[in-house]
């Protein structure tokens, strides 16, 4: 009873150290609670009123980087969160080459340094999946949809194309709908942000052609299947890809690819005036 | 045996074994040749099964052009001219131009479409949607990536655009089923507009039962919830803000 009590005693001790560096690492604690909010959150958050009103927006489209007049420098918080989608997980693999390369386990450890590139840029990074799981199109995208100024990076592996070159993919223009209350629908949701996306796009897509010769200046347009839900600017990045022989000429682009998306997000922050809400548009 | 008995006989074996010597190879190769052409003729069969009428020899032969990869590693497709008898039906006209698409270039490399990849069905709906089902080798088989499969429906889009102008539009359907994307990458759930400058768009999703077209430019929507308030409008290009009042999310209509 008494080794009891003092083996209590040592494991409070333990915790209380915890619990003071948990405080300590306070931005790291809140991106894993960050990482997989849950759902009721963000269905609600979702679904708020904006505080900007329909109708207080000019009707005009606002030229790039400036502040619509209803905004106030509050409501400018500007961009601070990336959402940094690994794709495909779980019994999913992604694209495979002859060699055993798999594009789920490839981008997962992508994800790592462009995560880190992206920190020493100051943003806070969520990630949608952090070990071999397989979350759907939707709970990807809506874990960008909660966020507030966010934008949205999924990383891709392809099966094709010249070795070590990477594009970057933005939406299809999809037309502007909403429904009876004024809603965009869920399935359109990245349909506001399409002029964004390719800003953001662009500036990814730049930064990665001076470091990989032969890939394109600017980004292209796909029907890409997480985008089109996504309601923040959002941008697939594709590296060529998985048939290569040996597994080191993908991971020696891994630190080109995570400072060119981490540069390429700060040179686009400036020129994006977040919405007041999550789910809000620009 | 005699001495002239026995060179005879030498002769004539080494006589044989020459002969061995060159047939052999040709029968090798004969019989490599004929493989190849039973498994051509199995997938020409298995084809043949599924597909209805598509050629008509008695239809006038014209120029069908069809595009497949222009061997550039950038994701581009090249066209090519080709003699077909072409019918006027617009279904059976585009049953012939993506099963020529399907058969693929004399450069296997050029190829945007898996080889076993079968177009089991096509229709047309009176709104112009064209509806193309396609065997599941389409999904299973096409090299997985965001280029390699936008490469492919931007090679059934663009041929359906050169030879059939009554599709405006094209749904493609995986055996009869509409499926969320292609191979983990393409979205397959709405309609890609078949148009020179809206190749790569999808569009909204097909009706579900042909409707009679409308008078409206935009086309109809299978979301049941809000057909009569959908409003739809040509996105702008190269504008940083909404063309639309800025809303709000719905709910999600289907979660997957």
């Amino acid at each position: 009873m008494r080794s009891w009590d003092q083996g209590n005693s040592r494991i409070r001790a333990v915790i209380s150290v915890l619990a003071v560096l948990a405080a300590a690492l306070g931005p790291c604690s809140r991106i894993s609670s960050q990482s997989q909010p849950p759902f009721p959150a963000r269905l609600s958050a979702a679904t708020q009123t904006p505080a900007t009103q329909p109708g207080a927006l000019p009707a005009s489209p606002q030229p790039t980087g400036s502040a619509p007049p209803g905004f106030t420098p509050q409501q400018r918080a500007g961009l601070s969160v990336v959402v940094l989608d690994p794709a495909h997980g779980g019994t999913d693999s992604g694209a495979r080459g002859t060699g055993g390369i798999r594009e789920s386990e490839v981008v997962l450890e992508f994800a790592t340094q462009v995560r880190r590139a992206l920190e020493f840029q100051g943003f806070q990074v969520v990630l949608t999946r952090q070990g071999n799981e397989n979350p759907s199109f939707d709970d990807r995208s809506a874990m960008a949809n909660a966020q507030n100024g966010a934008v949205f990076v999924t990383l891709h592996v392809a099966s094709t194309g010249s070795p070590e070159t990477a594009r970057v993919y933005i939406n299809s223009d999809l037309p502007t709908a909403t429904d009876s209350r004024g809603m965009i629908p869920w399935d359109r949701a990245q349909v506001p942000f399409q002029g964004l996306s390719r800003q953001l796009g662009d500036a990814v897509q730049g930064l990665l052609e001076q470091r990989f010769k032969g890939s394109p200046g600017t980004a292209q347009t796909a029907a890409v299947r997480q985008l089109r839900t996504t309601a923040a600017p959002a941008i697939a990045v594709e590296i060529s890809s998985v048939v290569v022989e040996d597994r080191n000429e993908l991971d020696r682009m891994a630190p080109g690819v995570a400072d060119a998306i981490a540069r390429g997000v700060a040179a686009f922050r400036p020129s994006y005036v977040v919405p007041a809400t999550p789910g809000g548009t620009p | 045996m005699t001495p002239r008995l026995r060179v005879w006989l030498l002769g004539a074996l080494l006589a044989a074994v020459i002969v061995g010597m060159i047939y052999f190879p040709i029968l090798r190769r004969r019989v490599q040749r004929a493989a190849r052409i039973r498994q051509q003729s199995e997938e020409q069969a298995r084809r043949e099964l599924t597909q209805t009428l598509t050629a008509n020899p008695g239809e006038p032969r014209v120029k069908a052009t069809v595009f497949w990869a222009s061997g550039a590693d950038d994701g581009s497709l090249a066209p090519s001219t080709i003699e077909l008898p072409l019918s006027n039906d617009p279904v059976l006209r585009s049953k012939q131009v993506l099963n020529t698409l399907l058969a693929g270039p004399v450069d296997v490399e050029l190829r945007t479409l898996p080889p076993d990849a079968v177009l089991l069905a096509f229709y047309v709906l009176p709104d112009g949607t064209g509806i193309a089902d396609f065997s599941e080798a389409l999904a299973n088989s096409i090299p997985s990536g965001i280029q390699s499969e936008q490469l492919a429906v931007d090679s059934i889009v663009r041929t359906l655009e050169a030879n059939v102008p009554q599709v405006r539009r094209l749904k493609i359907l995986i055996h009869g089923q509409e499926v969320e994307t292609l191979a983990g990458h393409l979205d397959l759930t709405g309609t890609f507009m078949v148009s020179a400058k809206t190749a790569q768009m999808p569009a909204q999703t097909v009706a579900p039962s042909p409707q009679p077209a409308t008078k409206t430019a935009a086309p109809s929507t299978d979301k049941p919830a809000t057909p009569a308030t959908d409003k739809t409008q040509a996105p702008t290009p190269g504008k940083l803000t909404p063309a639309t009042p800025p809303g709000k999310l719905a709910q999600p209509e289907r979660k997957p």
